[in-house]
């Protein structure tokens, strides 16, 4: 076989017209007036890329979990909240993908000529990946799902309320939106964590237990990264310690009404001091990243 | 068809939304500028509703074809976040032809006060008047509708269910 007959030939050449597609992406790239600006003065292209990346996976494999109700919701109109929920982060992500490409994050992983947030999204390994654990988590049944987005959207929240103010134009634009979207999740999970807490034994038992299962996860949610502590230097990236006070008003507030008690249960250890931030996951991620990234592999050169 | 007199802005503000197609990108609010370059190059700039909006690539596409249909071989269209767009921009054309086609337009939000966002765990109600009867009587059926924009609701006095566009 030439080096001519490389299965991203086709793709190579179909990408040219306006009305063919690559299967599994659709390119913000091409023409985001936001992500091209430079890095902020002073600022490390490599830093800005990795923390760009964190922000991304945290949205981008949260929303392929979220993703897993679609089809199984308990409710026609759940599942359509979910499906939306996990479609804001998406595209929060993508803009974060796209950015993290701009500033050079994709090339080592290109194997054809998809746009970079696809190269990133479906190209990069379970290592590669720089979300919180608790991204990754199973989600369970709804309960857990919904204590799981209280906490998951609380956090996530919090860190972009701060990020408006980032040095870095991409950043503060997509943080700028993304705070609406993610004040309307966090009001969603917790009406449900409320009516759930504050239903049946049986309701109340289920979102406990689900609290219970992703505390452990919690911790990390405010461990600081070098990249992090760097950027927080810079005035370009929000201090994951800052956000703990934020997540416990939402707590003190929500789970009393919701009969439900905080869990005490020990945070899940980091390896050699290294956690999701550097790319050292739990289980729970492998399947996943099969389920997100099999298709686009087997069949990369898809177009429709 | 090269129509010669429209400018570049009135061929790109009679696109339409591809999911509320009664309204056009400039009712909308999301059409941020369309402009002839030097050397020819039409750039339309929009902004998205929603981060993961599915119809931005739509619109892209869409603005493409009409510009070029109207004469302007190159047309590049460029993706704006900042402002980040709120239902505030639709226009008052848009409202009307939103409430027309049934749809309960959105109330005004005003700016967005910095700092923590505050969570109510009983958000007041918002009043949202019937689009067909007019009737005030109407609750949230969801709040997540068939598109990322709306939400569903049903009027008391009428019993038909509607969309209403949610304000962010």
């Amino acid at each position: 076989m030439g080096a001519d007959d490389s299965a991203y030939q086709a793709l190579a050449e179909t990408l040219d017209g306006d009305d063919h597609r690559w299967a599994f992406g659709a390119g913000f790239d091409a023409g985001t007036a936001e992500i091209t600006a430079p890095p902020p003065e002073g600022v490390d292209r490599d830093d800005l890329a990795t923390y760009c990346l964190m922000l991304a996976d945290d949205a981008l494999v949260a929303s392929q979990r979220l993703a897993e109700w679609t089809t199984n919701a308990p409710e026609l109109e759940e599942e359509v909240a979910l499906a939306n929920i996990a479609l804001d982060l998406l595209g929060q992500a993508r803009v974060l993908l796209a950015r993290a490409g701009h500033l050079g994050a994709a090339e080592r992983y290109r194997v054809g000529p998809q746009d970079d947030e696809d190269v990133l999204a479906y190209f990069r390994d379970e290592r590669a990946f720089r979300n919180v654990v608790l991204a990754e988590a199973d989600l369970g049944d709804f309960g857990r799902t919904m204590a799981w987005m209280l906490v998951y959207s609380s956090w996530r929240l919090a860190l972009m309320t701060r990020l408006v103010a980032s040095r870095d134009v991409v950043l503060a634009a997509v943080a700028d939106k993304a705070v609406k979207e993610l004040a309307y999740q966090r009001q969603y999970a917790a009406q449900w964590v409320v009516r759930l807490g504050d239903g049946t034994d049986h309701s109340r038992e289920r979102v406990q237990a689900g609290l219970d299962g992703v505390w452990p996860f919690v911790e990390e949610l405010f461990a600081v990264h070098p990249v992090e502590a760097r950027l927080v230097e810079a005035g370009v990236a929000v201090d994951p310690a800052e956000l703990r006070a934020e997540l416990d008003a939402v707590l003190d507030q929500v789970l009393p009404p919701a009969r439900l008690t905080r869990p005490e249960r020990p945070a899940v250890g980091l390896v050699a001091g290294r956690g999701g931030r550097d790319g050292i996951h739990t289980e729970a991620l492998g399947p996943v990243l099969a389920v997100m990234q099999s298709l686009a592999r087997t069949h990369p050169e898809a177009t429709w | 068809m090269v129509t010669g007199t429209d400018t570049v802005w009135d061929v790109a503000a009679e696109v339409t939304d591809p999911e509320m197609p009664m309204l056009t990108l400039a009712d909308l609010g999301v059409l941020r500028g369309a402009e002839t370059r030097d050397d020819g190059t039409v750039v339309v700039t929009i902004t998205p509703t929603y981060s993961g909006c599915p119809a931005l690539d739509e619109m892209r596409s869409d603005l493409r074809h009409r510009l070029q249909d109207a004469g302007h071989a190159r047309v590049e269209v460029r993706t704006s976040f900042s402002p980040p767009w709120t239902t505030d921009f639709i226009s008052d054309a848009g409202r009307r032809k939103l409430a027309e086609a049934g749809i309960a337009p959105p109330a005004h939000v005003g700016p967005r006060a910095t700092g923590p966002v505050p969570l109510t765990l009983d958000p007041p109600e918002r009043v949202v008047a019937c689009p067909q009867c007019g009737s005030p009587e109407t609750e949230v059926v969801s709040r997540f509708g068939p598109t990322a924009c709306t939400a569903l609701r049903r009027c008391r006095a009428c019993a038909e269910p509607f969309e209403h566009v949610k304000e962010i």
